[in-house]
């Protein structure tokens, strides 16, 4: 309600101001419509000529020009599949030590030493992948699963290191903090007296997790666990390194294989001819429509979740 | 619930809790790991050269990667240009303008999804407007990337940062009779001022280390940046062709490089903490 008039060039300087922000803001829903529209645009002479084959044809060969984008696709899931096996229970036990079992102070330099995880550019996961984390694993890691499993699918051939499993643990690392960090807040948000009546039952530690905690926000955990999906999927440099560039789609984990991101990173540049080109930007593209769709669902979940919860 | 002796359940926390301790522990063995690397590998490339002179060719000794410095700093200032006051006027309509309208909260939407698209789509996206139809690399075409990916955050956090300051004082200058401008400018962003600080830094401290946006935009060379139009060298594109070079010189220039990056985000991090912990005090 006005009480006051304004004089008229207190109005016209104010809509100016709110004008050039509404700018600010019309920019960001420009790009996102560009997005879109360039992406489309660029990939359409792949479209028109692979169809929808493009999405489950697995033949990836320049030379004769004929693209699919199956064996990256399959590589970008199964990496991811890998990260979230591991990542997921993680950073639930991490989250668990944080907030129900270390001492504060311990709690918070661990805390700082995640985020500092967080902070790391891929590059440098990437770097540290390649040349210690790789070896590490074709000499210690692979060798020990095949003596345990023998010679089962999952694990079959040399030990050389780099590979798709190799890949799926490095993007482990690379989205516990982000998982963590979630889940820690989300533990947080459990009323103390929730906990403390459970206690005062005689419930053990684990018992009051299991049973009030992770109820009470097991909800806001697969938010975060969204959230790491959708940076797992869209890493590039981390996966680049160690994944090993093969366009084969084979079963075992151990052999080489390719990613969505690791195919535009090696053969963007060097890619000449149009349809190469255009086929690379249509991988692009199902990445971003992929992850759009993960950011949207985690997005609309995480604020019904934070509702639900008296937050906000 | 099923019936368990006490000793059972006791043991069953306790494992828990080890395992619990050991997922923690996990995690800085993984950081020390990663940090104990860069650093050793990293000061084992310095010398005053690295920092000083141009890189050499292919097998050749010696050479640094004072242009790829040179070519970071200039394509992260020339991000920050742009990417900055855009993602501040962003915010400043989400916050002052847009608490409940639609369009508003459809910005804030888009602007969490533009936060979780992969760099790499970025990249792409500006080959395919800034790079093929000109039909070539450029230094702005980078830094466009880059501003494409802090504009979203700086948006985001001076929207939080903006609505933390109280909303008394908003009152209080409007019913001065100060224009809702001088009221946003001058009043609110001076009480959020070490807030927005530390959102720009974080902004900065994250598109400094990307490395996808910038292949197929800003690309790389083994020259003096020498023009905007031009492709300019940078530490992090220099790291993925060097690392993946068969030349043990290159190699170690990519670690001297990885560490100078990483050193360069995390004294980032560490001055934002230090902005917003002196706001806390105060």
């Amino acid at each position: 309600m006005k009480l006051f008039r304004e004089t008229s060039t207190q109005n016209r300087t104010d809509g100016l101001f709110k004008f050039i922000t509404l700018i600010g803001a019309a920019i960001l829903l420009l790009i996102i419509a560009a997005l879109f529209v360039q992406l489309i645009r660029s990939s359409e002479l792949a479209f028109k000529t692979f169809g929808w084959s493009f999405i489950w044809s697995g033949e990836w060969n320049p030379i004769r020009g004929q693209f699919g984008a199956a064996s990256s696709i399959y590589g970008t899931l199964v990496s991811t599949a890998i990260a979230m096996l591991f990542a997921v229970p993680l950073s639930i036990f991490i989250a668990l030590f944080l907030v129900e079992l270390a001492p504060p102070t311990i709690s918070r330099w661990i805390g700082i030493g995640i985020e500092l995880l967080a902070a790391m550019p891929s590059i440098i996961y990437g770097m540290w992948g390649l040349f210690v984390f790789a070896p590490f694993m074709g000499k210690y890691i692979q060798p020990f699963l095949q003596s345990v499993f023998g010679n089962s699918v999952l694990f079959q051939g040399p030990p050389i290191g780099i590979g798709m499993l190799t890949a799926g643990i490095i993007l482990t690392f690379m989205i516990l903090p982000f998982i963590s960090a979630v889940t820690r807040d989300v533990f947080g948000m459990v009323p103390s007296v929730v906990k403390e009546s459970a206690y005062g039952m005689g419930a053990t530690t684990w018992e009051v997790t299991r049973q009030v905690t992770l109820r009470y926000g097991i909800r806001g955990i697969i938010g975060g666990a969204f959230l790491g999906l959708g940076r797992a999927i869209g890493e590039t440099m981390a996966v680049t390194f160690v994944i090993g560039n093969s366009h084969r789609i084979v079963p075992s984990l151990f052999a080489p294989a390719n990613s969505i991101t690791a195919t535009l990173a090696n053969e963007f540049a060097e890619a000449s001819e149009p349809l190469y080109l255009s086929a690379l930007i249509e991988l692009g593209l199902i990445l971003f429509v992929i992850t759009f769709f993960i950011q949207a669902v985690s997005q609309i979940w995480l604020k019904r979740v934070r509702k639900s919860m008296g937050v906000q | 619930m099923k019936k368990r002796s006490r000793v059972w359940r006791k043991g069953f926390n306790h494992a828990i809790s080890g395992m619990a301790a050991i997922s923690a522990l996990l995690g800085l063995i993984v950081l020390g790991w990663i940090l104990i690397t860069v650093i050793s590998k990293g000061l084992a490339a310095y010398n005053v050269d690295f920092f000083t002179r141009l890189p050499t060719p292919p097998g050749m000794a010696g050479g640094g990667l004072a242009n790829a410095i040179l070519g970071t700093l200039l394509l992260t200032v020339l991000a920050g240009l742009m990417g900055i006051p855009l993602g501040l006027l962003a915010g400043i309509y989400l916050s002052e303008f847009g608490q409940h309208a639609r369009f508003a909260e459809s910005v804030r939407f888009l602007a969490n999804i533009l936060m979780g698209t992969p760099s790499i789509v970025i990249g792409i996206f500006v080959y395919t407007f800034l790079v093929a139809p000109l039909g070539h690399f450029s230094a702005y075409s980078g830094a466009v990337a880059l501003a494409i990916m802090m504009l979203p955050v700086v948006a985001r956090t001076t929207e939080d940062m903006l609505q933390m300051v109280p909303k008394e004082l908003r009152e209080s200058a409007l019913a001065l009779g100060a224009p809702r401008w001088k009221t946003t400018l001058q009043v609110i962003f001076r009480s959020a001022k070490s807030g927005l600080l530390t959102g720009v830094l974080l902004a900065v401290a994250r598109v400094s280390g990307e490395t996808a946006p910038l292949l197929f935009t800003a690309l790389n060379s083994p020259y003096w940046p020498s023009g905007l139009d031009q492709p300019v060298a940078n530490l992090t594109v220099t790291i993925f062709n060097y690392a993946m070079s068969p030349y043990a010189d290159w190699q170690r220039m990519a670690w001297g490089a990885s560490l100078l990056i990483t050193l360069g985000v995390l004294a980032l991090m560490l001055v934002s903490r230090l902005v917003l912990k002196e706001r806390k005090t105060k």
